[in-house]
C-alpha cells in the first residue's frame, strides 16, 4: 500500500499553461489561432489518481499531450517530475517517465506480436535484451495479458488491445501514466478491463494515473476530479464534491452518476437526503434512515473505504 | 473477402526450419532461386527437387497446406506452359491446324513448369516457416552494410514491418467502407469501365483519409514511447547465429557447388 | 408489413477449420413503425444480423421476407431494398467523401436514379431531420466536429427515405452531450417520420428510455425479445452475457433488497424518483 499524504513531491506541476493551435488556410499559411488551453494551473502529487472530465473540445486532450511533451506550451510552464517540458534535453526522460495511452486501440500498437509491442518502448530507450524480456513479462502479467503474449494484436478485443498498450507503457517503468480517453471506443466489458488495470497500477504500484474520460462512472474512484471547460479548469475537487453539484455539471454538458442524479431529483421533490450520494448503498442508507428517523452520515461508508486505501484528504 | 490468399502465409509449428535464423533462410532462398537458373539438366532439376523435398519434410508444414496455397497460381503456370509449348519454333513433332508442338517447345515447357514450381515452392517454404517480423529483422541485418552508403536500412525495415501490421486492418476497413457505400446504393459491380473508376471514389477517399489518420496517430504513439530512429536502440529479439545455422550455411554451400558441377558435367 | 425473419443462420468461413457461427437459427418480425433496441456485446452476432436485413450478407440458411417477398430470391430488387432498409454503420462518419455536406448526403438518392433536383430536395429534408445547422451545408464534411460529422452521415442514409432505419452504435465515441443529442434526434425522427428504427447498442442505459421493444443477442442466438421492463427483470442472465441492466434497475433492486418495497421496473431517473415518492406517501398514509 502506498500512502498518499499531502506534501509529497509534485509529479506534475503546471503553471499558467496556454496552448494555441495555429489555423491554416488552403495554402498552408497561418490564418489565426485557436486557444485550446487557456491558463491552466495544476499540481498533481506523486501516487494520485486524477480524473480529467470535460466534453469534446474542452481542451482536455490538448492538456494531456503537454504532460508527455508531445505538445509544448505557447505560454506558461509544465514540469513533469521537476523537469521542464520546454527544455529539449529533458524530452526523452519526460516521455519515459510519463507514459501515454491513446484512444484508438488499433493505432498505437506497432508490432505484429503482443510481446514485441510491449518490448518496443524499452528497445527505444536502449534497455539490454535480457532486461527487456524481464520487463515484458512483468508488464504483461500486471495487466493480465501474459497468456496472450504470442498473439497477433489483430486477434485481440478492444479492451485487450488497450491493456497491451498499458503494458507497453509499464515496460518503460514510468512514474506516471496518462490515459487519453482509453475507453471511448470500447464496449462495457472492455471499459471495465481497462479501468481496473489502471486502478490496480495506481493502488498497488503507486504509479500516478491521470485518466481523461467522459464516462462519469470511471471517475468515481479518483482521488481528485478536474473538470475542463473551454480550455480552463472549471471545477476541481473530490468526486463527492464534484458530483454533488448536479446543476453545474449539466451546465458543463457533463453527466453525473445516475444514483447521484436520482438523489438530486428526490431532494428536489422535498426528501431530506444529502446531496453528495455516490453509490446506491449510500442512497439506500439515506432513504432507510429517513424512514426510521435516525441520522447516519452518508459519507461514512466511503470514508471507511478511503481509509482502507491509505487515503487521507 | 480477402481471406482466401493463403499462398506462403506463416504456418505456426515447431521445426528445424522454424528455428533456423531468418538470415539463413533468406540467404538460402536466394541461393536456391539462383541455383534453379544455374542447373539446366534433368539431373540438376532432380537434385533441386530432392533438396526441396527434404526442406519440406524438415519444415513440418503439412504438404496439403503447401499445395493448397499453390492452387492460386496454377492458372498462371498453365498459361506459361501453353505459350512455351505452342510458340517455340523448332522440329515439329505434332501438328493440328495452326497449332504445332516442337521438340524444343516440349522440352522448354516442361523445364519451365518444373523451374517455376520449384521457385514458388522454394520461396513459400521460407515464408511458411518465418514470420514477417523475422523477415524484416533479417533484411535489416543483412542490409546493414548499406548504411555506410546512407541507405536508411532501419527505417525501411520499420516501414515494412508497420505496413505488414496495418494491411489486415486496412483490408477490413475497405470491406466496411464498401458495405457502407453499398448500403447507400453505391454500385461496385458495374461492367462499364468509366463507371467502375468513378465508383471507386467513395471507397478510396475515405480509405485514404483513414490511412492518414492512422499514420498520424501511430507516429504520435511511437514518439510518446521514445522512438527516435535506429540510433541507440537495443533489440528484444536480437538475431544470433547458433551451431545449426553454421551447419545450414555449409549445407547451402555444398548444394550450390553441386548445382554448378551438374551444370558442367551434365 | 415490414420484415419477417424465418429461421436464419450465418456462418463465417463455412467449411473451413475457422468456421464461426455468427447467427444461430433466428426468427423474428420487424413490423412497421416500431422503435426497437438490439442489444448484445461485441461478437454476439448483432452486427451480422443487421447486415442480413438489407441483403449485405446472405444467410447460410433460412429466409428473410420483406413485405412478403424473399429478399434473397432471384428477381428481388436489392437496390430498392437497400433504400427501404437503411443501414447506418458504426462510426458512419468514416464513409463521408464528398466535397461538401450537401453533395455527400445527395450521394444515396442519386444512386437511386433520382434527378439532381429531387436528390437535393431529399438531402435538404434529411439534413433538417438530423438538425444540421444550415451554415454547414456547404462546408467540407471533414471540417465538422465529431458529432456533426455523424449527423451528416446519418442524413446520408436518411435521404434515401428508408422505411426501416438501422443504426449500429450511433453514439460510439461521443461525449455525454453528443450522445444525448444524437439519441434525442433519433427519437424525434422516429416520431415525425413514423418509421421503424432499430437501435443497435451495448448500452442498456442508452436504449432503455427510448425503445418499445428490446431484442437481446448472445452467442448468435436471439435470447430475449420483449418489452424493456420485462427484459430487465432478467438482470442475472443479462450479466452472465456480459451485459448490464440500466443503472436505475440496480439501484431499485438494492432498495428493494434493503426493505424498501418499491417496484424495480423503473427505467429512468424520473420514473425511479416518482416510484420512491409514491412509496413514501403510501407509508405516511
Amino acid at each position: 500500500m502506498f500512502s498518499k499524504d499531502e506534501g509529497q513531491t509534485s509529479m506534475i506541476k503546471i503553471q499558467k499553461l496556454i496552448h494555441d493551435y495555429i489555423k491554416r488556410d488552403d495554402e498552408g499559411n497561418a490564418a489565426g489561432t485557436q486557444r485550446a488551453v487557456d491558463g491552466v494551473d495544476l499540481d498533481v502529487k506523486a501516487g494520485q489518481f486524477i480524473a480529467v472530465l470535460g466534453h469534446n473540445g474542452s481542451g482536455k486532450s490538448t492538456l494531456a499531450k503537454h504532460l508527455n511533451a508531445l505538445l509544448f506550451p505557447t505560454e506558461g510552464t509544465v514540469w513533469v517530475d521537476g523537469l521542464d517540458t520546454k527544455d529539449e534535453k529533458n524530452l526523452w526522460e519526460i516521455r519515459r517517465e510519463a507514459g501515454m495511452v491513446f484512444q484508438n486501440p488499433d493505432n498505437q500498437i506497432i508490432a505484429q506480436v503482443v510481446e514485441e509491442d510491449v518490448g518496443f518502448g524499452p528497445e527505444n530507450i536502449g534497455v539490454p535484451t535480457e532486461e527487456i524480456w524481464q520487463r515484458v513479462e512483468y508488464s504483461l502479467k500486471t495487466v493480465g495479458m501474459w497468456e496472450h503474449r504470442k498473439k497477433s494484436p489483430n486477434r485481440l478485443s478492444g479492451g485487450q488491445k488497450q491493456r497491451v498498450s498499458i503494458a507497453g507503457v509499464i515496460a518503460m517503468e514510468p512514474k506516471c501514466i496518462i490515459l487519453d480517453e482509453p475507453t471511448a471506443m470500447l464496449d462495457p466489458n472492455g471499459r471495465r478491463e481497462v479501468i481496473s488495470a489502471a486502478m490496480k497500477l495506481n493502488r498497488t504500484k503507486g504509479i500516478t494515473v491521470i485518466l481523461i474520460t467522459h464516462y462519469m462512472e470511471e471517475a468515481i474512484n479518483a482521488d481528485r476530479i478536474i473538470v475542463m471547460d473551454r480550455g480552463k479548469v472549471a471545477m476541481q475537487g473530490t468526486p463527492r464534491e464534484i458530483f454533488s453539484q448536479v446543476d453545474r455539471m449539466k451546465e458543463l454538458q457533463l453527466d453525473v452518476p445516475q444514483v447521484t442524479l436520482l438523489a438530486h431529483e428526490l431532494r428536489g421533490m422535498g426528501l431530506k437526503i444529502p446531496d453528495s450520494i455516490l453509490t446506491k448503498e449510500e442512497l439506500a442508507a439515506a432513504l432507510l434512515d429517513g424512514q426510521t428517523g435516525q441520522n447516519i452520515d452518508p459519507g461514512e461508508d466511503c470514508a471507511k473505504k478511503e481509509a482502507a486505501h491509505g487515503y487521507q484528504d | 473477402m480477402f481471406d482466401s490468399i493463403t499462398l506462403g502465409q506463416y504456418y505456426q509449428t515447431d521445426s528445424l526450419l522454424h528455428r533456423l535464423d531468418p538470415r539463413v533462410k533468406l540467404v538460402g532462398t536466394f541461393v536456391y532461386l539462383i541455383s534453379l537458373f544455374v542447373v539446366d539438366s534433368f539431373a540438376g532439376y532432380l537434385l533441386a527437387g530432392l533438396f526441396l523435398a527434404v526442406m519440406i519434410m524438415l519444415s513440418n508444414v503439412p504438404f496439403r497446406y503447401i499445395v493448397r496455397g499453390m492452387k492460386t497460381i496454377v492458372f498462371l503456370l498453365l498459361i506459361t506452359v501453353v505459350f512455351n509449348l505452342f510458340l517455340t519454333p523448332g522440329e515439329v513433332i505434332w501438328q493440328a491446324g495452326i497449332f504445332k508442338i516442337t521438340r524444343e517447345g516440349l522440352t522448354f515447357a516442361v523445364k519451365m513448369a518444373v523451374r517455376l514450381s520449384l521457385l514458388i515452392l522454394g520461396s513459400s517454404i521460407m515464408t511458411l516457416t518465418t514470420t514477417p517480423t523475422q523477415l524484416t529483422d533479417a533484411l535489416e541485418s543483412l542490409l546493414r552494410p548499406l548504411k555506410k552508403v546512407h541507405v536508411p536500412v532501419h527505417e525501411i525495415a520499420m516501414m515494412m514491418s508497420i505496413a505488414l501490421r496495418f494491411i489486415p486492418i486496412l483490408m477490413e476497413e475497405t470491406d466496411k467502407i464498401m458495405k457502407a457505400q453499398i448500403a447507400r446504393g453505391a454500385d461496385f459491380e458495374s461492367k462499364n469501365i468509366i463507371k467502375k473508376i468513378k465508383s471507386m471514389v467513395p471507397l478510396l477517399v475515405p480509405l485514404f483519409i483513414s490511412a492518414f489518420r492512422r499514420a498520424n496517430d501511430l507516429a504520435m504513439a511511437m514518439e510518446a514511447r521514445c522512438y527516435r530512429g535506429g540510433e541507440g536502440r537495443t533489440k528484444m529479439k536480437p538475431l544470433v547465429y547458433h551451431g545449426r545455422d553454421h551447419v545450414a550455411y555449409m549445407v547451402l554451400l555444398a548444394f550450390f557447388v553441386i548445382c554448378i558441377l551438374t551444370r558442367i558435367f551434365f | 408489413m415490414g420484415i419477417r425473419i424465418d429461421d436464419i443462420s450465418f456462418e463465417y468461413e463455412r467449411g473451413t477449420a475457422m468456421q464461426v457461427t455468427a447467427l444461430d437459427h433466428i426468427s423474428a418480425e420487424i413490423p412497421d413503425n416500431q422503435f426497437i433496441g438490439l442489444i448484445g456485446h461485441t461478437g454476439s452476432g448483432k452486427s451480422t444480423f443487421v447486415q442480413t436485413l438489407n441483403g449485405l450478407l446472405k444467410p447460410t440458411s433460412g429466409h428473410i421476407y420483406y413485405n412478403g417477398e424473399d429478399i434473397n430470391g432471384e428477381n428481388f430488387d436489392k437496390k430498392k431494398l437497400r433504400s427501404d432498409v437503411g443501414l447506418v454503420f458504426q462510426y458512419p462518419e468514416h464513409q463521408l467523401f464528398e466535397i461538401d455536406v450537401l453533395t455527400d448526403v445527395m450521394f444515396g438518392p442519386k444512386n437511386l436514379g433520382l434527378s439532381d433536383e429531387e436528390a437535393k430536395k431529399r438531402a435538404l429534408e434529411a439534413l433538417e431531420s438530423v438538425h444540421m445547422p444550415e451554415k454547414y451545408y456547404k462546408s467540407s464534411p471533414f471540417d465538422l466536429s465529431g458529432g456533426q460529422k455523424r449527423r451528416a452521415a446519418i442524413a446520408g442514409v436518411l435521404a434515401m427515405r428508408p422505411k426501416i432505419l438501422i443504426l449500429d452504435e450511433p453514439t460510439a465515441g461521443l461525449d455525454p452531450k453528443g450522445r444525448d443529442s444524437i439519441l434525442g434526434m433519433i427519437s424525434d425522427m422516429k416520431k415525425r417520420l413514423n418509421m421503424t428504427i432499430i437501435l443497435v447498442s451495448h448500452s442498456m442505459d442508452d436504449v432503455a428510455r427510448y425503445v418499445d421493444r428490446i431484442m437481446v443477442m448472445g452467442g448468435g442466438k436471439l435470447l430475449y425479445d420483449d418489452e424493456p421492463v420485462k427484459v430487465f427483470r432478467h438482470v442475472q442472465e443479462l450479466e452472465s452475457l456480459g451485459l448490464a441492466a440500466p443503472q436505475i434497475t440496480y439501484i431499485m433492486k438494492l432498495l428493494k433488497e434493503k426493505g424498501l418495497d418499491v417496484s424495480t421496473d423503473a427505467l429512468t431517473v424520473e420514473e425511479a424518483a416518482a416510484e420512491i415518492m409514491a412509496h413514501r406517501r403510501e407509508l405516511h398514509v
